[in-house]
C-alpha cells in the first residue's frame, strides 16, 4: 500500500515504514536507546529527504521512548531523581548544541561533521563496550559461584554536592550526572538524535549505575530531549512529517514493548555485547561511506 | 529573451494560415495528490486538422513535452580531503524544472534537427539552462535527474494513426512536486515545426495532505505540539494495550 507523505513529498510503501519502525522499536526497548542513530540512515535508504528524516525520527523517538519508559515504570526500573538531574544538564546541553549546529550549518559542512561525530563516537563506545562485556563474561565463567565483586571506588565518588539516588543504589555528587547530561544533550542536538547510545554507556561506566536501571532512566530522559528537538525542527525548518512519524511510531511502539520483554529475559552482559556489535556495525557502514569514492561527485542538496 | 521570443512565436503560430494544425486534449488537467497518491498517468491525445490533403514526401511527426514547476537548486561537488570524501564546493543553479519528459513518434535523431531543437528548446539538453552547457554543475544536474528518472526521453511512444490521430500516456512520478506542469505538443514535418499547442496540468495536494502541509508552514508551533501529542499518546496507548493483552 503506497502512501504519499505531505511534508517529505514522496510516495512510500506504508508497510515498509511500519516494519522499519517495528525493528527500531524492538532495539529501543531492548537497549534503552532511542534508535535515532539507526532510523535516520534507514529513512535515507527508502528515499526520504535527509532533513525530513532527521526531524521526523526525533518525533518517532518520543513515542517509542514513552512506550518503553511506561513498561520500565511498572517494573520500577527508572531512577526518576537521576533522570531529572540528567535532564537538567541535557536541556542546557541541547541549547548549546543547537548553537554549534547553526554555526556549522553556516560553514556548509554540517553533513560531514555529523557523520564524523557518528563514526568517532559509535566507534569508541562500541569498541569499549564490546571489550568490557567480553571480559565480564570471561570473568563470570572463570569463577563460577565466586563471591560477588565489591563495588569499585570510582573517582566520581570524591566530588562534592553528594546526592542519594536510591533506585540506583548510589550516593554520589550531582556534578557528574549533570556533566553527562550536558555532554549528551550537546551531542544529541548536533547529531540529531536522542543520544541514548552515548547516555547508556556513560551511565554504566562513568556513573556506575546498574544496567537494569540505566535503560529506563535513559528512556525517561530521551523523551524530553527528543521532544525538544522535534518542536525546534517543526518550528524553524518545517521538516517534521506527522504522517511519516505516525507510521513509524505505530510500528515503533509495538516493537518497543516486545523489545522490553526480550531485554528483561537476557543477561546484562549479553545485552551489552549485542548493543556493542550493533553500534560498531553502524559505525563501520558510515566510515566506509566516507572512504570509498562516491558514485557521483555531484549531489543535489536543498 | 529567447524564451520570450519562443513564447510569442508559440502564440502567433496558430493564427497564421497553415495547411496542418494540432487539435489536442488531455485526459485530465488537474491532478489531486491525496494520501494514496502513487504517481499518475495522463493521456495526451489529439488530431491533425487539414484544409487540404496531406502533402506527399516528408513524414509527419509529433513530439510532446511536459515540464514540472521550476526550482533553484544547490549542487555540491565532493573531493578527497585528508583521505575522506567531503563536499568542497556548492553552486546555486536555477531555475530548472523538477520534472521533464519528451515523448516522440520516432527516434529524435530522425525527427529533430539540432537547429529546430535549439529554437524550440525541445530536448532536455536544450530546455535546461542551454547557456550553461558544458559547465560541470549543470551537466551533473541533468545527469542526476536523468538517473532519478525525473528527466525522461521516450522515443517512439507517441502513436500516430494514419497521419491524423495521435496519443500517448505521460507518467507523472510518485515523488511529485506541486504546481503547474506545462505541456507542449509539436507537429513536425521535414525537420520543421509546422504547428504547436501548449496547455498545463495543475498538480495540487488535497484533503489531509493539504491540511497538514498548510498547518506545518502556517502554524508551525501548533503543528509541532500536535506531532508531540500524537507521539506521546500513541506511546502511552501501546503501553496500555500491551498491559491489557498480557493480563
Amino acid at each position: 500500500m503506497q502512501i504519499f507523505l505531505p511534508i517529505a513529498e514522496v510516495s512510500v510503501n506504508a508497510f515498509t515504514l511500519l516494519g522499519l519502525g517495528g525493528i527500531v522499536g524492538v532495539l529501543s526497548g531492548m537497549f534503552g536507546v532511542g534508535g535515532g542513530f539507526l532510523i535516520t540512515p534507514l529513512l535515507f535508504f527508502v528515499g526520504i529527504p535527509p532533513a525530513v528524516a532527521v526531524a521526523t525520527s526525533a518525533n518517532q523517538i518520543v513515542a517509542s521512548s514513552v512506550s518503553g519508559v511506561l513498561a520500565h515504570f511498572k517494573r520500577k526500573t527508572v531512577d526518576l531523581k537521576m533522570g531529572l538531574v540528567l535532564l537538567a544538564g541535557g536541556l542546557v546541553g541541547s541549547a548549546i548544541g543547537i548553537q554549534i549546529f547553526n554555526i556549522l550549518k553556516a560553514m556548509g559542512q554540517v553533513d560531514l561533521l555529523v557523520t564524523l561525530c557518528y563514526v568517532v563516537f559509535l566507534g569508541i563506545i562500541g569498541f569499549l563496550m564490546l571489550i568490557e562485556s567480553l571480559r565480564a563474561i570471561k570473568r563470570a565463567k572463570g569463577r563460577p559461584g565466586g563471591r560477588p565483586e565489591r563495588k569499585k571506588h570510582l573517582w566520581v565518588h570524591t566530588l562534592p554536592f553528594k546526592m542519594k539516588f536510591r533506585a540506583s543504589g548510589l550516593y554520589i555528587s550531582a556534578i557528574p550526572p549533570i556533566g553527562v547530561g550536558v555532554m549528551v544533550g550537546m551531542l544529541g542536538a548536533v547529531m540529531g538524535v536522542g543520544g541514548g547510545f552515548i547516555m547508556v554507556p556513560a551511565m554504566i561506566y562513568i556513573l556506575g549505575m546498574p544496567t537494569k536501571v540505566v535503560i529506563g532512566t535513559s528512556l525517561f530522559q530521551i523523551i524530553f530531549t527528543a521532544g525538544f528537538t522535534t518542536l525546534l525542527h517543526a518550528y524553524t525548518n518545517h521538516t517534521v512529517d506527522v504522517l511519516l512519524a505516525f507510521l513509524l511510531l505505530v510500528g515503533g511502539v509495538i516493537g518497543a514493548q516486545i523489545g522490553t520483554q526480550i531485554g528483561l529475559k537476557l543477561k546484562a552482559e549479553q545485552l551489552r555485547i549485542l548493543l556493542a556489535l550493533l553500534v560498531l556495525a553502524v559505525c563501520l557502514k558510515l566510515g566506509i561511506d566516507l572512504l570509498i569514492p562516491p558514485k557521483d561527485l555531484y549531489s543535489l542538496g536543498a | 529573451m529567447s524564451r520570450l521570443l519562443a513564447l510569442i512565436a508559440l502564440l502567433l503560430l496558430p493564427l497564421s494560415a497553415q495547411a496542418e494544425q494540432v487539435v489536442a486534449a488531455l485526459s485530465q488537467t488537474r491532478v489531486s495528490v491525496n494520501a494514496n497518491f502513487d504517481g499518475s498517468e495522463i493521456l495526451v491525445f489529439g488530431a491533425i486538422k487539414r484544409d487540404k490533403p496531406a502533402p506527399e514526401g516528408e513524414p509527419l511527426d509529433v513530439i510532446i513535452t511536459v515540464a514540472g514547476p521550476e526550482r533553484v537548486e544547490t549542487i555540491r561537488r565532493k573531493d578527497r580531503r585528508f583521505g575522506i570524501w567531503i563536499n568542497v564546493e556548492a553552486e546555486v543553479i536555477g531555475h530548472t524544472p523538477t520534472f521533464y519528459t519528451v515523448a516522440t513518434t520516432r527516434p529524435l535523431d530522425d525527427v529533430l534537427p539540432r537547429l529546430t531543437d535549439a529554437l524550440w528548446k525541445i530536448t532536455a539538453d536544450n530546455r535546461i539552462l542551454p547557456g550553461l552547457r558544458g559547465t560541470p554543475a549543470r551537466d551533473a544536474l541533468i545527469r542526476i535527474r536523468h538517473k532519478d528518472d525525473l528527466y525522461r526521453t521516450r522515443e517512439g511512444e507517441v502513436s500516430l494513426v494514419q497521419d491524423t490521430l495521435f496519443d500517448t500516456a505521460i507518467a507523472l512520478p510518485a515523488n511529485i512536486v506541486e504546481g503547474a506542469y506545462t505541456t507542449r505538443i509539436f507537429l513536425l514535418r521535414g525537420g520543421e515545426v509546422i504547428d504547436s499547442y501548449g496547455t498545463s496540468i495543475n498538480v495540487q495536494k488535497v484533503g489531509i495532505e493539504r491540511w497538514l502541509y498548510m498547518l506545518a508552514y502556517d502554524n508551525a508551533l501548533i503543528y509541532g505540539l500536535l506531532a508531540l501529542a500524537v507521539a506521546g499518546l500513541s506511546g502511552w496507548g501501546a503501553s496500555a494495550l500491551f498491559r491489557l493483552i498480557r493480563r
